[in-house]
């Protein structure tokens, strides 16, 4: 669980300097990804029992790309993200999110994140690895059906270290945030076609848990201060919902697989709190397109960063994500406990 | 050697997701198609109200009723989950006049997802 996805704030300029960053053999926190997956086996073992995710009366919100569900459901996602990074030094990089999360009441669960990197410096050489594990929690406190409403608090903390050092940050980042998602269907029949939109978002600060870097060259004795910023994360997204418009409103005749669409496009950004910078905002406007069926959604959205700060090209994002409660509603797909 | 255990992890989380547990789950119930359909005008009366679903529905648990545009019930209260396809909620109307009239349904999917909706129709 987090605002945005963490491949969608890796910029070209910060990606190179960790590849410069000397590799370690072993990440020294690799108990904690034991622990992370003896944590979802033992989840999926023990029995619970079944409920709705991402539904809020007659409107079903999707799983979409960068910005994080308002939502807490059992649910397993894959995000594959390729961007080609300009600059003075190309490369290209293709990120894998990893997101699992658990209901441990009907309304409460937690989440677990982990993202593969690699990137490819046109010809002067790769760097690969995991990223820092992310654990976070996140309370659904408002479902109202009538209205088509959901409002969700949660935390998220990517601990420092846990990664390998070539691409991840050796400090832990502390996101609480603010999630929402409003469903149209309450519109008056008069706009009968404006009812399948909905939109979904999260807002939160990002606080590093050390304001600074500083290296020392042992050569020259000279030191290097880099600046650990606390940002402000503001993500939305826009959705039209063909299954809403077919289901709820008018029913066009869409076949499959038009019929289960959801057009979304999102507005991913982080705007820089710290001295430096200060105000700076970075981000990408994600339009795509997510096919949910009765398991799993599919989904595939293009990547256009809004500045130059953010990127020069455009990238593109895959979903691959399973309703786990769907899946095994009698089991691993329910809250352990009611 | 990263790669290789993501991969591996991938592989099996695919298999044993779609090759051993499908066949018992069945997943949320949302409306396939109906009768009338969604949002549609009709020429006369229909004889009843008919909605697919892409799941099969608990009859105890499932309902549908049709209202005139004051709020008033007008079905035959003899709405069901068909018992040769459980798939399809049916209701009966008696003979109604012009108007337009919303269809309110509730249902429960096999696996005890709950799901809800209605839509309106038109008779001229």
């Amino acid at each position: 669980m987090r605002a945005v996805r963490k491949s969608s704030t890796i910029r070209a300029d910060e990606y190179n300097g960790m590849i410069k960053k000397e590799a370690e053999g072993r990440c020294m926190f690799s108990w904690l990804r034991l622990s992370f997956g003896i944590a979802v086996l033992f989840s999926l073992l023990i029995p619970a029992f079944s409920w709705a995710h991402g539904i809020a009366g007659k409107r079903f919100f999707p799983t979409t790309f960068q910005v994080d569900d308002p939502f807490i459901s059992d649910e397993f996602s894959i995000l594959i993200n390729h961007i080609k990074q300009s600059g003075d030094e190309p490369n290209k990089l293709t990120a894998i999110d990893i997101d699992y999360s658990k209901r441990i009441l009907p309304n409460f669960g937690l989440e677990f994140h982990e993202a593969y990197l690699h990137l490819d410096s046109n010809g002067d050489g790769s760097a690969n690895g995991w990223d820092n594990l992310g654990v976070g929690a996140k309370w659904q406190f408002l479902t109202n059906a009538e209205h088509e409403t959901i409002l969700s608090i949660g935390t998220d903390i990517d601990i420092g270290g846990t990664g390998a050092h070539q691409v991840s940050e050796s400090f832990s980042t502390i996101s609480p945030t603010l999630f929402f998602g409003k469903g149209l269907g309450d519109l008056p029949e008069s706009v009968n076609f404006l009812r399948p939109f909905a939109i979904t978002g999260a807002i939160g600060p990002s606080f590093p848990t050390r304001s600074k870097n500083v290296t020392v060259n042992h050569d020259t004795g000279e030191t290097d201060t880099e600046h650990n910023s606390t940002t402000l994360t503001w993500a939305f997204s826009l959705q039209y919902s063909l299954m809403y418009l077919q289901s709820f409103v008018k029913d066009i005749g869409l076949g499959v697989p038009f019929n289960r669409m959801i057009v979304v496009v999102e507005f991913p950004m982080q705007t820089n709190l710290s001295r430096d910078n200060k105000g700076q905002t970075t981000g990408s406007v994600n339009p795509g397109v997510v096919w949910a069926g009765k398991f799993m959604e599919l989904g595939i959205a293009a990547e256009i960063p809004i500045n130059s700060k953010s990127g020069e090209n455009v990238g593109v994002l895959g979903l691959i994500h399973l309703f786990i409660d769907d899946l095994f509603p009698k089991s691993i797909g329910r809250p352990l406990f009611q | 050697m990263q790669i290789l255990r993501l991969r591996a992890a991938v592989v099996f989380f695919f298999l044993w997701s779609f090759l051993v547990l499908p066949g018992v789950s069945q997943g949320h119930a949302f409306p396939d198609h109906s009768d009338p359909k969604v949002g549609s005008t009709v020429s006369g009366s229909p004889a009843d109200v008919r909605i697919w679903f892409d799941g099969d529905l608990e009859p105890v648990f499932s309902t549908i009723a049709v209202q005139d545009s004051g709020g008033k019930r007008v079905d035959k209260g003899n709405g069901r989950v068909n018992p040769s396809t459980p798939a399809l909620l049916e209701v009966s109307l008696p003979r109604l006049p012009a108007g337009t009239y919303r269809v309110i349904w509730n249902v429960v999917a096999r696996d005890g997802h709950r799901t809800t909706g209605d839509y309106t129709f038109a008779i001229k």
